[in-house]
């Protein structure tokens, strides 16, 4: 059995004092997409947070791509992409500036930088086009382009589909899909059930904190 | 990585960011030389401004300090690009000296021009024998102004009201800045019968204030990004 991307057990992490994952346990595969769900306040942005190294578990055990969560944070969210609400993008760079960047924060060449331009279709017709310029669906392939560069394994989305129209949501599925074929593991957080679990090869549910696999 | 490798991506970063955006030179310089031209009308003297000349070009960069400060993190937090640096596990120390280094590059060339226009608008003079402590006093100065600005902007910019917070902060913070690069610079242009000699003990207490906030703010950027 292979090593699991992300391993909770019975993790817990609070807020303040607040215990927003109450226990939380979940086991996810190289190659899953996973869709959190679940009302708001459940735990599903915290969940994310614990799993790129941002929100400490005090209690429990959790292990990230093999590296441990309570002690192992700061090299988790080198590994770890995450993309919330905005696209952390340089507005005034350019498509191609932005993902050199991004890539050469990690240090990846320039080989590495252009095949994620490619592979998120931003290599040809966008790549000298200011950010700043983009449809709100472009700037999303190119947040995505950008964890590619820097060669995140796990992604992790909190509601990813906000703010696109039909068709920029459409592109957004297809990415994604394409970056769970070539390895990348993928966890979305989304109140969109339709359309993300459509694209989630799992859906689990998030409530009080706790985890639970969906039933169909 | 290297932080060292990240500072220079950033500070890079950052002065491409001015390329493409001409902030500085359409903003921030047309800014200073207004405030140069609107001091030389205030004190309509030429007597008054030869000798106010240096306190009144380091109170303009001071100024334009606070302008190129606010511009350095709006780029940051115009699409959450800050806080990705930092979920991507980004050395923050790293991400401070870089943007110090990016603001001390404009810094600089804002005090050449600046410099120029105390020449040409006050009649100021600059003799041979202070260039070096001119120069010296304009990258001390400038690494502490810098320094503070980087420190105050990455506090300021996660707060609402941060146009008004940050030269609250910062302001304060540099007046020893405008005080020793005042006199250093006086020194150095022999403003009012001051000489060279007298210039390097401020000299020195700029690299000291410089040290100071350069350490002090690579260690604390971190946490007060994070907050």
């Amino acid at each position: 059995m292979s090593t699991p991307v992300v391993e909770l057990e019975e993790a817990v992490a609070v807020l303040g004092s607040f215990p927003a994952l109450a226990g939380a346990s979940i086991r996810i595969d190289e190659g899953d997409i996973v869709l959190l769900r679940g009302p708001n306040g459940a735990g599903k942005t915290t969940l994310l947070r614990v799993c790129a190294g941002l929100v400490p578990i005090v209690r429990g055990t959790g292990h990230v791509l093999g590296l441990d969560l309570t002690v192992d944070r700061d090299s988790i969210r080198r590994h770890v992409g995450v993309l919330g609400h905005q696209n952390g993008l340089y507005l005034d760079l350019t498509v191609g500036e932005n993902i050199r960047f991004w890539g050469a924060t990690v240090g990846a060449s320039g080989d590495e930088t252009q095949a994620a331009m490619v592979r998120l279709g931003v290599g040809e017709r966008l790549v000298d086009v200011p950010v700043r310029k983009l449809s709100a669906g472009q700037k999303r392939r190119t947040a995505l382009a950008c964890l590619v560069a820097r060669r995140a394994q796990l992604w992790l989305l909190d509601e990813p589909h906000a703010g696109l129209d039909a068709s920029a949501r459409d592109e957004l599925d297809h990415t994604l899909r394409q970056a769970s074929a070539s390895g990348a593991t993928i966890v979305v957080a989304s109140h969109e059930l339709e359309r993300a679990g459509s694209l989630a090869t799992r859906t689990v549910d998030v409530i009080a904190g706790r985890v639970h696999e969906a039933t169909p | 990585m290297n932080a060292w490798r990240i500072a220079r991506l950033v500070a890079g970063k950052d002065l491409r960011i001015e390329w493409h955006s001409r902030v500085l030179t359409n903003q921030v310089l047309p800014f200073a030389g207004v405030t140069m031209v609107i001091f030389a009308f205030a004190l309509d003297s030429d007597a008054v401004l030869q000798r106010v000349a240096p306190g009144l070009v380091w109170l303009a960069t001071m100024f334009s300090l606070l302008v190129l400060v606010q511009r350095t993190f709006a780029v940051e937090t115009d699409d959450g690009a800050l806080d990705a640096l930092r979920v991507a596990g980004v050395d923050p120390r790293a991400i401070f000296l870089g943007k110090a280094t990016g603001l001390f590059v404009q810094l600089i060339v804002l005090e050449i021009v600046l410099l120029f226009a105390a020449v040409v608008l006050y009649g100021q003079t600059v003799p041979i024998g202070g260039v070096v402590l001119l120069v010296t006093t304009a990258i001390s100065a400038t690494c502490g102004l810098a320094a503070v600005g980087t420190l105050y902007g990455g506090l300021a910019a996660g707060f609402r009201g941060r146009e008004t917070l940050l030269p609250l902060l910062t302001l304060p913070a540099v007046a020893p800045v405008l005080i020793g690069a005042t006199r250093a610079v006086e020194a150095a242009l022999g403003t009012a019968g001051a000489v060279v000699s007298d210039g390097w003990s401020w000299v020195g207490l700029l690299c000291v204030f410089a040290v100071a906030f350069g350490v002090g703010g690579s260690l604390a950027f971190g946490p007060l990004i994070d907050e």
